[in-house]
């Protein structure tokens, strides 16, 4: 608790030199994951979906979010991570995706969330490129944190590309 | 059909009035220097928009003398006109005068004519200028008659004994470029009356700047006789467009028009600048007469305003206190079940099971006629809007000499209040363009082979998660050639530049685009189409345009059903919940394998009454693996038509109708085959409604 305390005062500090970027980390398997934190609207639990007939086997479905309807995609399932169980401690991480002035709400299905990672932009690493061999297509950078290695993703390219990849299937 | 006008009114009067707020807060922030047409086109708009309903509700004051201020501010939309100060104190008092007007009328008071002549007059002197009305039409006469303070100027500048008339006639310096050359008129006039011309060479300019080919002349005419005014306008009738004119008689009253006198002023400013097409109306300083009148107004301006009641806010919804009673009766029965449910669960015994559940039951009946009750507020049939219509195309087809039937189909398709209010504009511009420029006169369609009653059809459906209204009319059709070659002329797209048939059409829905060749107070001043467009995609729909050249146009608009509720009924597939509109549900019916027939080994039909449908299996058109029936007997075939076609949906099972409050699936997703959108489930679960005709468009794949 102390050490996180500690640690929002940092950011705070950070923050207003204006070189630092907070990123909401999660887990995938074994990989661990980070997406902007302003993207981020809510955190919650896994319940069941409305299937959405004849899509992309990673587009779980629908819920109903306080009124709208929100898609549901697993993320595990759309890197190719193989399959989880859904349990209680699953969770969904709902993201905001705006292109415009048009905003987007989609909610992703990840093994458990981390943390918050505070992170200095000079120190985000381009993603290496593997060739045709593994995607990077949707990752922004790869950064260290506590000697683990965190991707950073491009929520807008992630949940963007994915649009256009199904308008074309 | 009789449908009582004044149950609209109400609703015309807040739109007057906004408009007119729109078009004070615009006319003020309106600079003279630099013209910002889009400014001059939100004023022009909310002009257009009062003009056209005070013309539906039979307002004809308000009309015209909104009709006098829309001209005046298309010249300076198409910057033939320059905006002064002048102008712009003269539209305001204008739009005082017109909010007086309204309000006069809305409390069944008389208009102040008086103050209404005034004020056109001064409307008419800074419109016309030194020009007395080409086609002097009978208001304008009117009006002269009525106001004599407009004419408090001392002596006129002249006093003609003689009958006749003096024309101040200055040539666009394009005249030429349009095959019209004066000399012929001026013999034409000759033969009249005995003429005198005096020419102004003053605008000639260098001999290197000289255009060959460009009219710089201009010309003071005086026909003395006894000549009919209509014979001296025919002769100017092909010119009208390409010149300033301004005839006057010189009759023995020495005044009969506000503006007989302003004339003599401007005359010579007017014939120094040939080239006032573009630059004149700056040249002139605004006349005497238009500055006096502008002065008496401004104390009447300052006057306090009639007590105006109306509420101001665009974001309010006008509610029947009748449908506010009965809220307040059902929530009142609410909060009694609800004490009732409370006592007895205070001490509860078992004995008290059925109190609870009659408890319950009346919870739940109150619970949803609340819910309805509360829809019904936001929800309007669309009848609303259409009823207003009939008026409409009665009137104009009456004036225009042509015969037009109004079909209306679907009027009890439910909108949204927002809908509502917002299409009627749109609507009212495209039903003004078909009878305007779609419909033919009688004469041409017996000519063409079609019956002389021209057919505008209203319509309104559900399709595909949208909400449809259509116009179609059999008129004559969008010429696509005159649409490109008048885009090409307006610069709008390139000469050689190849369209589509959608594509040109597409033409029509840019700004100040007109194909009319006559501006006609019905439609032809390139208002209308875009704003028709912004309006509709401000509701988040989209508008198509189908035509075939003397077969008609389709004008169609699609709306989103966002707010729009459905009486749907449930059906499972195995864990999995759908909704089927209820309007396209024909039957539900129960089928043994006897019934059933393939076609070509695979297609299922089974033969209802004599007619062979074809089956859906929902579990496999959506691959629902859950799915508990596998034989078509042991599920249900629900009976769906859509689009004149028959199918059956196999599924597993009926649950229940219930209405429900389509959410669009778009919003945060994409649009999914099949599916015309979702809803919320009593559970707070979602179910996807289906989309038929898209359905048997899937399962034809």
């Amino acid at each position: 608790m102390a050490q996180e305390d500690i640690q929002v005062n940092k950011h705070q500090l950070n923050k207003r030199t204006g070189n630092n970027m907070q990123f909401l980390s999660f887990t995938l398997g074994n990989e661990e994951y980070g997406v902007d934190i302003l993207r981020v609207q809510e955190i919650r639990s896994w319940e069941p979906v409305s299937r959405i007939p004849n899509v992309a086997a990673y587009e779980k479905g629908v819920v109903n979010l306080r009124g709208s309807i929100v898609p549901i995609i697993d993320l595990r399932e759309r890197f190719n991570l193989g399959y989880a169980e859904y349990t209680q401690l699953t969770v969904v991480v709902v993201l905001q995706t705006g292109d415009g002035n048009k905003i987007r709400i989609t909610g992703v299905v990840v093994d458990s969330v981390s943390d918050v990672v505070d992170v200095d932009k000079a120190r985000i690493q381009s993603a290496p490129d593997f060739g045709a061999k593994v995607s990077t297509e949707f990752i922004s950078g790869l950064v260290s944190v506590n000697d683990r290695m965190v991707m950073l993703l491009d929520v807008d390219k992630l949940l963007k590309l994915d649009d256009v990849t199904q308008d074309e299937s | 059909m009789s449908i009582d006008m004044a149950q609209f009114h109400q609703v015309f009067f807040e739109e007057c009035f906004e408009g007119l707020e729109a078009m004070e807060s615009g006319l003020l922030n309106l600079d003279t220097g630099d013209i910002d047409s889009e400014a001059i086109n939100v004023i022009f708009r909310g002009a257009h928009s009062i003009k056209g309903g005070s013309g539906t509700f039979g307002f004809s004051n308000v009309a015209d003398f909104t009709h006098i201020m829309e001209t005046l501010l298309d010249e300076m939309r198409d910057g033939r006109r320059q905006v002064t100060q002048a102008a712009i104190d003269v539209l305001l008092g204008s739009v005082d005068c017109l909010r007086e007007m309204i309000t006069a009328i809305q409390q069944e008071q008389d208009v102040d004519e008086t103050r209404v002549a005034e004020q056109k007059s001064a409307l008419e002197v800074e419109l016309y200028g030194s020009e007395a009305s080409v086609e002097p039409s009978p208001v304008n006469h009117s009006i002269a008659m009525e106001t004599p303070v407009a004419m408090s100027e001392p002596a006129p500048a002249q006093q003609h004994e003689h009958q006749g008339y003096e024309i101040a006639f200055t040539p666009y310096l394009t005249l030429l470029q349009t095959g019209n050359d004066p000399v012929r008129m001026f013999r034409e006039l000759a033969e009249l009356g005995e003429l005198t011309a005096s020419v102004n060479v003053q605008d000639i300019p260098d001999f290197y700047e000289l255009n060959p080919e460009a009219c710089y002349l201009a010309w003071d005419l005086k026909v003395a006789g006894d000549i009919a005014e209509d014979e001296v306008n025919e002769i100017f009738d092909w010119v009208k467009g390409d010149c300033e004119l301004e005839i006057q008689s010189l009759a023995a009253k020495p005044v009969k028009d506000p503006v007989a006198h302003i004339p003599a002023i401007d005359a010579e400013t007017l014939s120094n600048t040939p080239e006032s097409g573009i630059s004149e109306p700056a040249a002139i300083s605004p006349p005497p007469v238009t500055e006096d009148a502008v002065n008496k107004m401004a104390p009447q301006k300052a006057e306090p305003e009639p007590a105006k009641t109306v509420t101001k806010s665009s974001s309010t919804i006008r509610v029947d206190t009748a449908k506010i009673d009965t809220l307040i009766n059902m929530v009142g029965e609410l909060v009694i079940t609800q004490s009732m449910l409370s006592l007895v669960g205070e001490h509860f015994a078992m004995n008290k099971e059925s109190q609870l559940k009659s408890g319950l039951a009346q919870l739940e009946r109150h619970t949803r006629e609340l819910q309805q009750s509360v829809m019904n507020i936001r929800m309007l049939p669309i009848s609303f809007v259409f009823s207003r219509f009939p008026r409409l195309v009665h009137d104009i087809s009456s004036k225009l000499g042509k015969k037009i039937e109004l079909k209306l189909v679907g009027e009890n398709t439910e909108v949204d209040k927002a809908v509502v209010e917002l299409i009627n504009d749109p609507l009212v511009h495209l039903i003004r363009n078909s009878l305007d420029h779609g419909i033919e006169m009688p004469a041409d369609r017996i000519a063409a082979g079609k019956p002389e009653t021209g057919t505008i059809e209203l319509r309104a459906y559900h399709r595909g998660g949208h909400i449809v209204i259509e116009i179609i009319d059999d008129g004559r059709g969008l010429n696509k050639d005159k649409i490109k070659a008048k885009a090409i002329e307006k610069g709008l797209i390139d000469k050689h530049s190849t369209l589509t048939d959608k594509q040109v059409f597409e033409l029509i829905f840019l700004p100040g685009f007109s194909t009319a060749e006559q501006l006609t107070d019905i439609s032809g001043r390139g208002v209308g189409m875009d704003v028709v467009r912004k309006n509709i995609q401000e509701l988040g729909g989209n508008i198509e345009i189908t035509s075939e050249l003397d077969k008609g146009t389709t004008i169609s608009i699609h709306l989103p059903l966002t707010l729009a509720i459905l009486d749907g009924q449930s059906v499972a597939v195995g864990d999995e919940i759908y909704i089927v509109p209820l309007v396209s549900i024909i039957e539900s019916i129960n089928i043994t394998e006897k019934m059933l027939n393939r076609v070509a080994g695979k297609g299922e039909t089974f033969r209802l009454r004599n007619e062979y449908i074809p089956i859906i299996r929902m579990h496999e058109i959506f691959n629902v693996q859950s799915a508990k029936a596998s034989q078509l007997a042991e599920g249900i075939i629900v009976v769906v038509e859509g689009q004149g076609m028959r199918c059956g949906l196999f599924v597993d099972d009926l649950l229940g109708q219930q209405q429900v409050v389509i959410k669009s699936l778009e919003a945060n997703y994409k649009r999914v085959e099949g599916i015309s959108g979702a809803t919320i489930l009593g559970d707070g679960s979602v179910a996807l409604i289906l989309d038929i005709p898209g359905l048997v468009r899937l399962s034809n794949r």
